[in-house]
């Protein structure tokens, strides 16, 4: 099977180690992967703080840079659900993308039928399922079918997991002080696990509570799913 | 400024203005929740109150296996009422009238204060008990009839304690959610006397002697009272019926001891038929209280001989109703049964408190409401559509299903659009991002460059937007390649 790869501008520019787990996962698991260079951003930052004209130009990138792509595969539930959500709003050519667009859980269990991935990674590991994925997509127990597969992995359960961890785009500028006391909230509550692991599959919330983490100075650190699914005994992540 | 202060200066503007502004003068939502954030006793009461209703309303609505067709059904059936809400109103108005009632049109605050006050005033009356109603407090009733020499007595007992205190409501169901439980018994010890029968000496903090000094304060309102005022959940118009749905049974009282009753209602609140009605009686319980059947349902047509007020008037609110019903995105706030699920769900809520939305309509619902009643040009108002990290919480409880992330960012273009303080910097900058997005090489050059520099990065940034992300969090550490040039070098 041969698949796009849409890694999204937050992972292309801040966090490509998770676009390159991706890569790894979805080549392991006997998938062709293509990289189309025309592709940027889904548009969600300008659509979500009310900039609809703006996004226009961005969403025709988007569908232009995956066509004739039966299956086009997103490591990020926002970005999918921009998409699938809010593509058919900006016509018929826009909508068709929507139904080819596949967030990288919702691809390994729904189109491979995978849940254990062959993935080892003997760590302490709570999940923060993101609310565009949870709400919009909803990825349901996706994620954590694959974590629970993982071998060698602890997978904790985070207390308010279906909270809103205070990122929302723009949100997290306009409104600093909720944000980060909404981040402070969830961090209280992954530091309660005794994990060393905050893991998500969204990488903007994980910009958001790994930069609190850090100023903090806590002992626990922010890592995107798919790497934790693409590390292996013979090749381990970090 | 405190929270506090900011509170009791919204409320002196708003009794100056007294004429349904009440919040005029507010700051804006980021300024005033930054003060809330702070105030660790509020987000303890908060977080305590949102979290134990939010938890009762999800056992509550599990119980029901037709919860999906209910809210579909409520949902459809505002849509269809709105769609032709001027034949429902005519065929309100005849059945009130045949009934033996009165009603009159107002087209805003302004308009509904007078006929109210005009109407007290024809009675000879100088005093008024009022049951909980959120359409009052929007125009500002209160303030008005004060204005007028009229004093309005709340009723409901935690408006009650938001009016002795010299509060403003923080939430739609709970007014007084932000305070607890010594707050109210200060409150009380303070302040009833001044307004009527004192609080016993040496009242404790128990719910039981709070509960006891508000009845004997109250009970001598009520047996005094010749006029009372209320607003209503419902009007059924196949029989011009209003329905009002409360616990205390204390709004039960205002609606049937006095010998005049008037109502204030926004036109969006009614509904055809009693089938129709029915729906609502399922849903809006489950999803404020977490009861299964609401305590006092109170429902009267007209006048009746021998029994209740002998008068009766209604007054149709519009107050920018029919503005938000020309929006074809925004009309779905107008489906709003004022459950306040969706405060109790909502994590910017609370953080921020009720007070930082500068309106009676709080939270997330507030946030899509009060901007379209009343228009986008105050500081206030032109923030609310950001209050919202578009978690989508709220939709998903909402039992009549309203979009609130949708019409969100419907209102965030028509805020961007108008260019207000802060949005035409910001339109330059997205333009500038959304055509180095529309151009990947000059994109890759750009990282490439972030890349290169990056052991030189500082973890914080000054400047507008910068400085609002790193005054809390660390700036990420750049990576040593974007992914496009990886992939470049390795699977090309």
């Amino acid at each position: 099977m041969r698949v796009a790869l849409f890694v999204t501008c937050v992972n292309d520019a801040v966090f490509p180690s998770t676009g390159v787990a991706t890569v790894r996962l979805l080549e392991r698991l006997g998938v062709e992967v293509d990289f189309p260079a025309a592709q940027t951003c889904c548009g969600q930052p300008q659509f979500n703080t009310g900039y609809r004209e703006e996004t226009g130009p961005l969403v025709r990138r988007t569908v232009r840079a995956f066509e004739g792509y039966e299956h086009v595969v997103v490591p990020s539930g926002s970005c999918a659900a921009m998409v699938r959500h809010h593509y058919p709003s900006f016509g018929a050519e826009a909508a068709a993308l929507g139904p080819r667009v596949h967030e990288l859980t919702e691809f390994l269990v729904d189109v491979l039928g995978v849940t254990d991935v062959g993935a080892y990674f003997p760590h302490k590991v709570t999940y923060h399922p993101s609310c565009h994925g949870l709400r919009m997509l909803g990825l349901g127990e996706r994620p954590r079918r694959l974590l629970e597969a993982v071998k060698g992995l602890e997978l904790v359960e985070l207390p308010g997991a279906e909270e809103c961890c205070g990122f929302g785009g723009t949100f997290a500028v306009k409104n600093p002080d909720v944000s980060a006391a909404m981040g402070a909230d969830k961090i209280t509550n992954a530091l309660s696990t005794g994990a060393g692991v905050l893991c998500g599959a969204d990488n903007s919330c994980l910009l958001h509570l790994g930069g609190m983490l850090r100023r903090r100075q806590d002992p626990l650190r922010t890592l995107h799913l798919a790497e934790i699914l693409a590390s292996t005994e013979e090749e381990p992540w970090r | 400024m405190s929270d506090k202060k900011v509170r009791a200066s919204a409320l002196d503007e708003g009794r100056r203005s007294g004429d349904g502004r009440a919040f005029v003068g507010m700051p804006s939502f980021p300024e005033a929740a930054h003060e809330a954030v702070g105030d660790t006793t509020l987000r303890a009461n908060l977080r305590h109150a949102t979290h134990t209703i939010r938890d009762k309303r999800a056992r509550a609505v599990a119980e029901l296996d037709d919860w999906a067709a209910l809210r579909e059904a409520g949902k459809r059936i505002k849509d269809e009422t709105l769609r032709h809400l001027d034949t429902h109103l005519l065929r309100l108005e005849a059945g009130v009238t045949d009934a033996g009632g009165t009603v009159h049109w107002a087209a805003d605050a302004a308009e509904a204060n007078r006929i109210v006050a005009d109407l007290v005033r024809a009675t000879g009356e100088t005093e008024v008990v009022k049951v909980k109603s959120m359409a009052t407090q929007e125009i500002g009733l209160n303030e008005h009839l004060e204005a007028e020499g009229i004093a309005a007595y709340e009723t409901d007992l935690a408006e009650l304690i938001v009016q002795l205190g010299e509060d403003r409501p923080s939430h739609i169901l709970v007014p007084a959610i932000h305070r607890n439980r010594g707050e109210i018994r200060d409150i009380f010890a303070e302040k009833m006397g001044s307004w009527g029968r004192a609080a016993p000496e040496g009242l404790s903090d128990t719910p039981a002697e709070l509960a006891e000094a508000a009845r004997l304060h109250l009970r001598e309102k009520f047996l005094r009272a010749k006029v009372g005022i209320s607003g209503a959940n419902f009007m059924v118009a196949e029989t011009g019926t209003l329905v009002v749905v409360e616990s205390e049974g204390n709004g039960r009282m205002c609606l049937t001891l006095p010998e005049t009753l008037i109502s204030v209602v926004g036109i969006e609140k009614v509904v055809p038929t009693w089938r129709d009605l029915e729906v609502f009686l399922q849903t809006l319980p489950r999803s404020s209280t977490a009861e299964r059947m609401n305590p006092y349902t109170s429902m009267w047509t007209g006048t009746a001989d021998e029994d209740g007020p002998r008068a009766f008037h209604l007054v149709l609110l519009d107050n920018g109703r029919t503005d938000a019903l020309a929006d074809e995105v925004g009309r779905q706030a107008l489906r709003c049964i004022r459950c306040s699920a969706c405060l109790n769900v909502c994590p910017v809520y609370e953080r921020a408190g009720g007070h930082a939305y500068g309106s009676v309509y709080p939270g997330p619902i507030g946030a899509i409401l009060t901007p379209q009643l009343r228009g986008t040009t105050s500081e206030i108002d032109a923030s609310l559509p950001y209050a919202s990290s578009l978690c989508g919480a709220c939709y998903e409880v909402c039992p009549v299903a309203i979009d609130i992330p949708e019409v969100l960012v419907h209102l965030r273009e028509r805020v961007a659009e108008e260019g207000g303080k802060g949005h035409r910097l910001e339109k330059a900058a997205i333009k500038a991002a959304s055509w180095v997005l529309d151009h990947p090489n000059v994109l890759a050059a750009g990282e490439r460059v972030a890349s290169a520099t990056r052991k030189v990065h500082p973890k914080r940034l000054p400047g507008p937007g910068a400085r609002q992300w790193s005054d809390h969090r660390d700036l990420p550490e750049l990576p040593a390649e974007p992914f496009r040039d990886w992939w470049r070098k390795n699977r090309t």
